[in-house]
């Protein structure tokens, strides 16, 4: 296989970051790949191109592949899902007046004290008749539902205490200062550019929430994958590939380098650097500080489409979508992420293939070993922070537990 | 029927409303980019909306639209299950659709095939417009790379014409490319001797 043109779409996003260096470096052309990135400013666009045949994949939000495979605000398109781009990466980002009344320091706060803070505040604001609103990235967006569980975990009810708007990621810095919005929960490099003008403190990475949540996918529609089988898996390849190279600590001046040219973030290489870095400015003028984990897009198998982490997204749906549970739309979701194709992908290659498909979302405190077919395979906490755990076989008795 | 044109292009958006007013269509709302988008939509109450679909504001919409479910009349994308081809002619062009539930394909299907038309056109006019820009801005180039061999080797502009043309031949290069490397060679290197 030689130059086959593959199309990605793609947001302005740190986490767009494997699709760009596996172009740029070589690794897909190595695979016999070609890869075409086609820049756009919304996630609408970015699904219409997926959808129209303007592009052959995208990096999407993850609950956007969901809930388009199960035809919510329009008809149904089966998509498929054989590769995680990426878990968190995202911050709740303040406002500097709500992060002065909410007193938040210079160190990330715990979620737990910074909700039971943000709470009085929302409480005096609603009954000021001047709610806070917070703008995310997206309805189907991860951003969104990290917020609402966080929210509604420290007895903030999101539809009725507080407003959620959607801001596009490149104007919520905007909305910020205009003070559009008390908050926003967006991708990097949007909330270190917020911090940077001076217009917000980050309040919490995404991470603290769910130590392991799903971010990015790679989403493609199920027919691209039926037909281009062999093409889609020699793109896995390269996309593990550029995931390895990133992750090392030699590479990721360069990488940010590549990330924020025009064509590409378009934005400031040192706010670009930090995100990849795991270190964040959390306060204007402050010295950024390193937490662990808060992008994480290669190790424990971070790659792997867990059915799990499909069927938590679509639990989320049904929470905040108020719908009803159905058993034939959690099937239907589960089967948007394929593990199926990452493991006849990567198999021979000595990438840990986990032999489960599915897991216990929130289960871990330590990092334990964990079962596969190929390589050894540790997975590190992955807790929710208010310790529940995600059992994707029974997600109605979940959906009773939660707030 | 209202239609309202949401459109980064102001321009677009006056070539698509005088193509729908000639079609007799002539309730039309053309919401101001700059001012607050979903206020606009909500206080003229369009059954269609058109939009760019470039346009940054398109989740925000999506999203209200997904809120007004609740209203008497929710707006969706315009999605014909049956006719996929004629949605995806519009997003070829450039253009999508929203229309309030229940409005007949049969009314709205030539406001689509309208603003997918004007959308071609515009587009063709940017790029006979990009084009003639990009032409001047060659001639200006050339213009200059001659000026600088007239005066470098003391001849006349045929021969300094004859020259660049000749190097583009033999390098297989367009007449152009050879007179911005003459331009930037002596943009830098002008001083020396």
């Amino acid at each position: 296989m030689t130059g086959e043109r593959f199309r990605i779409g793609f947001l302005p996003l740190v986490d767009a970051a494997l699709p760009i260096l596996a172009h740029e470096l070589g690794f897909a052309e190595r695979e016999g790949l070609h890869i075409e990135l086609v820049r756009d400013m919304t996630w609408a666009t970015v699904r219409d191109r997926l959808l129209y045949d303007h592009t052959d994949a995208a990096h999407m939000i993850a609950p956007l592949a969901i809930a388009t495979a199960l035809g919510r605000d329009r008809p149904a398109v089966p998509l498929a899902v054989p590769f995680v781009l990426g878990l968190n990466g995202n911050a709740v980002t303040f406002s500097t007046s709500l992060s002065d009344a909410v007193g938040l320091g210079d160190t990330l706060g715990d979620p737990q004290a910074v909700g039971a803070a943000l709470r009085t505040i929302a409480a005096a604001r609603k009954a000021a008749g001047k709610p806070l609103r917070f703008g995310v990235v997206h309805r189907y967006s991860s951003h969104n539902y990290m917020l609402r569980y966080w929210l509604a975990g420290v007895g903030i009810l999101p539809d009725d205490d507080v407003e959620i708007v959607v801001t596009s990621p490149p104007f919520a810095a905007d909305a910020l200062a205009a003070g559009e919005v008390d908050g926003i929960c967006v991708g990097e490099p949007w909330n270190s550019i917020a911090v940077d003008r001076g217009v917000g403190h980050i309040a919490l990475a995404t991470a603290q929430i769910w130590r392991r949540g799903v971010e990015k996918v790679l989403a493609m529609r199920a027919a691209t994958l039926d037909e281009r089988r062999d093409v889609v898996e020699a793109l896995v390849r390269a996309l593990h590939a550029a995931a390895a190279h990133f992750v090392e600590p030699d590479t990721v001046e360069a990488s940010a380098e590549i990330l924020a040219r025009p064509e590409y973030l378009d934005a400031p290489r040192d706010a670009v650097l930090r995100a990849i870095t795991d270190r964040i400015r959390l306060a204007p003028g402050g010295e950024p500080m390193h937490y662990p984990d808060f992008m994480f897009q290669y190790r424990e198998a971070a790659n792997f489409p867990w059915r799990s982490q499909a069927a938590w997204l679509y639990s989320q749906m049904v929470r905040w979508d108020y719908m009803t549970f159905d058993p034939a739309q959690a099937a239907t979701a589960g089967q948007v992420f394929r593990p199926d194709v990452y493991r006849s992908a990567l198999a021979g290659s000595g990438a840990p293939l986990p032999g489960a498909s599915s897991k216990l979302e929130g289960g871990l405190a330590e990092p334990i070993g964990a079962g596969s077919t190929q390589g050894r395979l540790t997975l590190g906490s992955d807790r929710f922070f208010d310790g529940r755990a995600f059992d994707p076989d029974d997600i109605e008795s979940y959906l009773a537990e939660l707030p | 029927m209202r239609i309202a044109i949401i459109d980064t292009s102001t321009t677009r958006a006056a070539i698509i409303s005088d193509g729908l007013r000639e079609a007799g269509l002539d309730d039309l709302v053309i919401i101001d980019p700059s001012g607050p988008l979903v206020a606009q939509i909500e206080s003229t109450s369009p059954e269609v909306v058109l939009i760019n679909l470039e346009n940054p504001s398109r989740d925000l919409l999506e999203d209200f639209f997904a809120m007004s479910r609740a209203l008497a009349r929710p707006i969706a994308m315009f999605v014909d299950q049956s006719d996929a081809e004629a949605t995806g002619a519009a997003i070829d062009a450039g253009v999508s659709a929203y229309v309030v539930d229940g409005l007949s394909k049969q009314r709205i299907k030539p406001v689509v095939e309208l603003a997918v038309r004007r959308f071609q056109a515009f587009s063709r006019l940017q790029r006979e417009l990009d084009d003639a820009k990009n032409a001047l801005a060659e001639r200006a180039v050339i213009d200059k790379a001659k000026a600088i061999l007239m005066k470098r080797r003391q001849i006349a502009e045929p021969e300094a014409y004859a020259l660049l043309r000749g190097q583009a031949m033999r390098t297989n290069r367009r007449i152009s490319e050879i007179a911005e490397a003459i331009v930037t060679s002596d943009a830098l290197m002008g001083e020396i001797e």
